[in-house]
């Protein structure tokens, strides 16, 4: 517009006079270098404010961005479902099954020297289910965590229920204190509170055979504590009702106890370790009755008036006590368990036994005092040599030294070794597909008694439902 | 009997008096990032001690006696959650006999419970392998959610020890100005790398793919937590034959072998990494060699 305007101006001059100075020219020139300088100083202006607004939309872009990322990872936690079962109690199953092959009759499996509970056979031959177990475990609420396991098994031909564990436990009491109620597998030893499809082989060890029928549990009571401190201690006590193997009888109290300290820690970050000790002892035992020198079948039976076959029951009525040791040993490369592992493991257990036998049944009743001292260890390496193969190998011992009056009664109900030392190996080779399941392959030269026995395991222990810790 | 607990009493008594004596508070972090994180966020109010290192898989932990012990005497625990640490915790926790630290306490920090989790599955079967129900869990390399996280925790460790409030506020600034500079830098850095195809040896990295921008073509594990299969390997091996990848990653604790083998018959690079940082390592310096780690592979 000025432009124009200064234009016409200036024609409008140069028409109206054609003869110009020098000086208008000049102030011609001077007045239009002028309009340049104004208009460049115009336009650059323009040019910053677009940069400017061109740099607002960016920053709304990249914030629009941030805000788009914010949403996508919302504050707010995963969704949670309000279905009514999201709050169902974890629940696993464990399916077992195995093929067995023994060279000797199972049923003719003796222990000399030690009296069998009524769990300690050596299980069917041929093809057969173990344990099928069922478990179900939770928070309760923020003071009490609970569980129970169901073991569903094979016994001389009927479907057997039973309820193996139930029990709940403190979580919040704090000091390092716990205290758990109900029925559990006790303390005791190392192996003995895990559940058998967590066992490194198909049949529990030798000792535990012996004392316990497999397994030590009862029902009642246990407090733990565990110390302050850098190394692990744990000392516990546990009040039982004592009226299952090996205790025994009616009782109204405490029939057993245990006390038990675990000591354990790692040395560097490639190896751990656990000792433990522990103490049984059952005072008023009554009437404890066992299988006897054979597992299932006397060969010493009468007939009774009704002409039924009458099989006689060893029975014991005294005072007992278990004293045991465990070593654990763990190492796996960089402390990283996952594709190379070695476990050694180590238990010894001592039991001394005061009081009478007497055979249920006989007529007149047979009757003998009997002082028992029964002992026995294992030992066994398992390493896991490579990822999902896992090789071990184990080896069994037991002693005994019973006496008694009437050497031919304990002989009767199993308790002479008969100069015997049992003892036996195993080795074995596993494939673990994933965590949840594994196939074995076991093999037992097995010197329990006088003939040895060649055994054999095939085995599978899948695990379905949730994940389920392991113990150390 | 008796004997026995009088002296147990005692015992019990002066470890409670000498933890009162020991005013800072002691972490039990899972993982070495969740102690790194809390390292920068607590400095000399924390005692931490660390449950693994970089070179254990977290999946596959065992609940040693130690780390019982070391959970009897946490006032606060910072794991990941989403079920990593499902084989070993829960068990930790349980044998603990600490009521600070279970679920529902605020001494009971998951991580993932802050954020929101990639790849939750909609199906549930275990042929998908070990899969975690509640989402990929290994939220530590998206350096967006550390941010996330460091903020909860902050409040966290506010929330337990107040008297100190200030100084985690402070902490928890500084931290979050040096992240934020980090993580524009390292953005520029990996701008290079933005869509590359890339094989990893487990489903771990799906957070640092999404935030660098690498694409994962192929696994070595056929199904996340199994082994690698020799004929899920040639199959790949054919695949990457035809469309190579950029380069195959595994984690330092992982088996490199299936890794290396791929490598050696594609030529494609290979990188172990370690998934978490070291020992005495900031969060910063382990990210910063993670990155340089990847870019050195590329050139």
């Amino acid at each position: 517009m000025r432009i124009n305007k200064i234009l016409v101006a200036s024609i409008a001059i140069a028409i109206s006079n054609p003869t110009l100075a020098a000086d208008d020219i000049e102030l011609l020139r001077q007045q239009l270098s002028h309009l340049k300088q104004d208009y460049e100083q115009r336009i650059h202006a323009l040019e910053e404010r677009l940069k400017k607004a061109e740099t607002n939309a960016e920053q709304a872009n990249t914030k629009a961005a941030q805000v788009e990322k914010k949403v996508e990872q919302t504050e707010t936690p995963r969704a949670a479902s309000n279905a009514q079962n999201s709050f169902n109690p974890a629940i696993s199953l464990i399916l077992d099954g195995r093929y067995a092959s023994f060279n000797n009759e199972p049923g003719d499996y003796e222990l000399p020297g030690f009296a069998l509970g009524n769990e300690a056979s050596l299980g069917e031959e041929g093809m057969s289910l173990g344990h099928t177990e069922l478990t179900a475990s939770a928070n309760v609420d923020n003071q009490f965590y609970g569980q129970a396991t169901l073991a569903i098994h094979e016994h001389e031909g009927s479907t057997e229920v039973e309820l193996e564990e139930a029990f709940i436990q403190t979580l919040g009491l704090g000091n390092g204190l716990t205290l758990k109620a109900g029925r559990f597998f006790s303390a005791m030893g190392y192996l003995n509170e895990q559940h058998e499809h967590a066992w490194d082989f198909a049949d529990a060890p030798l000792i535990y055979r012996g004392l316990f029928g497999n397994q030590l549990r009862d029902d009642g009571l246990q407090i733990s504590y565990i110390a302050p401190t850098d190394t692990f201690l744990q000392l516990g006590a546990e009040a039982l009702r004592g009226s299952r193997f090996p205790a025994g009888g009616e009782q109204s109290g405490v029939g057993s106890w245990t006390i038990f300290a675990n000591v354990g820690g790692d040395i560097g970050i490639e190896h751990s370790w656990l000792l433990g000790l522990s103490h049984w002892q059952a005072d008023d035992i009554e009437g404890r009755t066992s299988s006897g020198g054979h597992s299932h079948v006397d060969h010493d039976h009468g007939e009774d008036d009704h002409g039924d076959e009458v099989v006689e029951i060893p029975s014991f009525t005294g005072k007992s006590k278990i004293s045991a040791l465990d070593l654990v040993y763990k190492w796996s490369p960089n402390g990283n368990p996952k594709n190379r592992n070695l476990k050694l493991q180590f238990e010894y257990f001592d039991r001394r036994e005061d009081g009478t036998i007497s055979l249920l049944n006989s007529d007149p009743l047979e009757v003998t005092s009997y002082d028992g001292h029964q002992k026995g260890w294992y030992t066994q390496a398992v390493y896991q040599f490579m990822p999902q193969w896992r090789t071990g190998l184990r080896y069994d011992q037991l002693d005994s030294d019973n006496s008694g009056a009437e050497m031919d009664l304990l002989g009767e109900a199993g308790l002479d070794n008969e100069g015997h030392t049992p003892k036996r190996y195993s080795a074995m080779l596993e494939w673990i597909p994933s965590e949840f399941s594994r196939i074995r392959l076991q093999f037992n030269r097995d010197k329990s008694y006088e003939e040895s026995d060649n055994q054999i395991f095939l085995q599978y222990t899948h695990s379905l439902g949730s994940h389920g810790a392991h113990q150390y | 009997m008796l004997h026995q607990w009088n002296k147990l009493v005692v015992f019990a008594l002066f470890f409670a008096w000498f933890n009162l004596a020991h005013a800072e508070m002691r972490v039990l972090a899972c993982e070495p990032e969740w102690s790194a994180l809390a390292k920068s966020l607590g400095g000399e109010h924390l005692t931490i001690y660390t449950a693994t290192t970089n070179q254990q898989d977290p999946h596959h932990i065992q609940a040693r006696p130690s780390l019982i012990a070391k959970a009897r005497r946490a006032d606060l625990l910072i794991c990941t959650g989403a079920e990593l640490e499902i084989g070993w915790l829960p068990l930790l926790l349980r044998k603990s006999g600490n009521g600070n630290i279970q679920p529902g306490q605020s001494g009971h920090f998951m991580a993932t419970d802050y954020v929101t989790l990639l790849e939750k599955p909609t199906v549930l079967d275990r042929s998908e392998g070990d899969i975690h129900s509640a989402g990929n869990p290994h939220i530590h390399l998206d350096p967006d959610r550390i941010l996330q996280v460091a903020t909860h925790l902050s409040r966290t460790l506010i929330k337990l020890d107040p008297s100190n409030q200030s100084d985690y506020q402070q902490k928890l600034t500084s931290f979050t100005q040096v992240w934020q500079n980090k993580i524009s830098e390292w953005n520029k850095q990996v701008q290079s790398i933005k869509g590359k195809p890339i094989v990893v040896h487990h489903n771990s990295w799906v957070y640092f793919q999404r935030w660098s921008g690498l694409n994962q073509v192929a696994t070595l594990e056929l199904k996340p937590g199994i082994p690698p299969t020799t004929s899920h390997l040639s199959q790949l091996l054919s695949n990457l034959q035809q469309t190579p990848a950029l380069m195959i990653i595994y984690a330092r604790y992982q088996d490199s072998k299936a890794a290396h083998w791929l490598s050696q018959k594609t030529g494609i690079p290979v990188v172990a990494l370690d998934f978490s940082p070291g020992l005495d390592e900031t969060m910063v310096q382990w990210f910063d060699r993670l990155i340089n780690q990847i870019l050195e592979t590329t050139t």
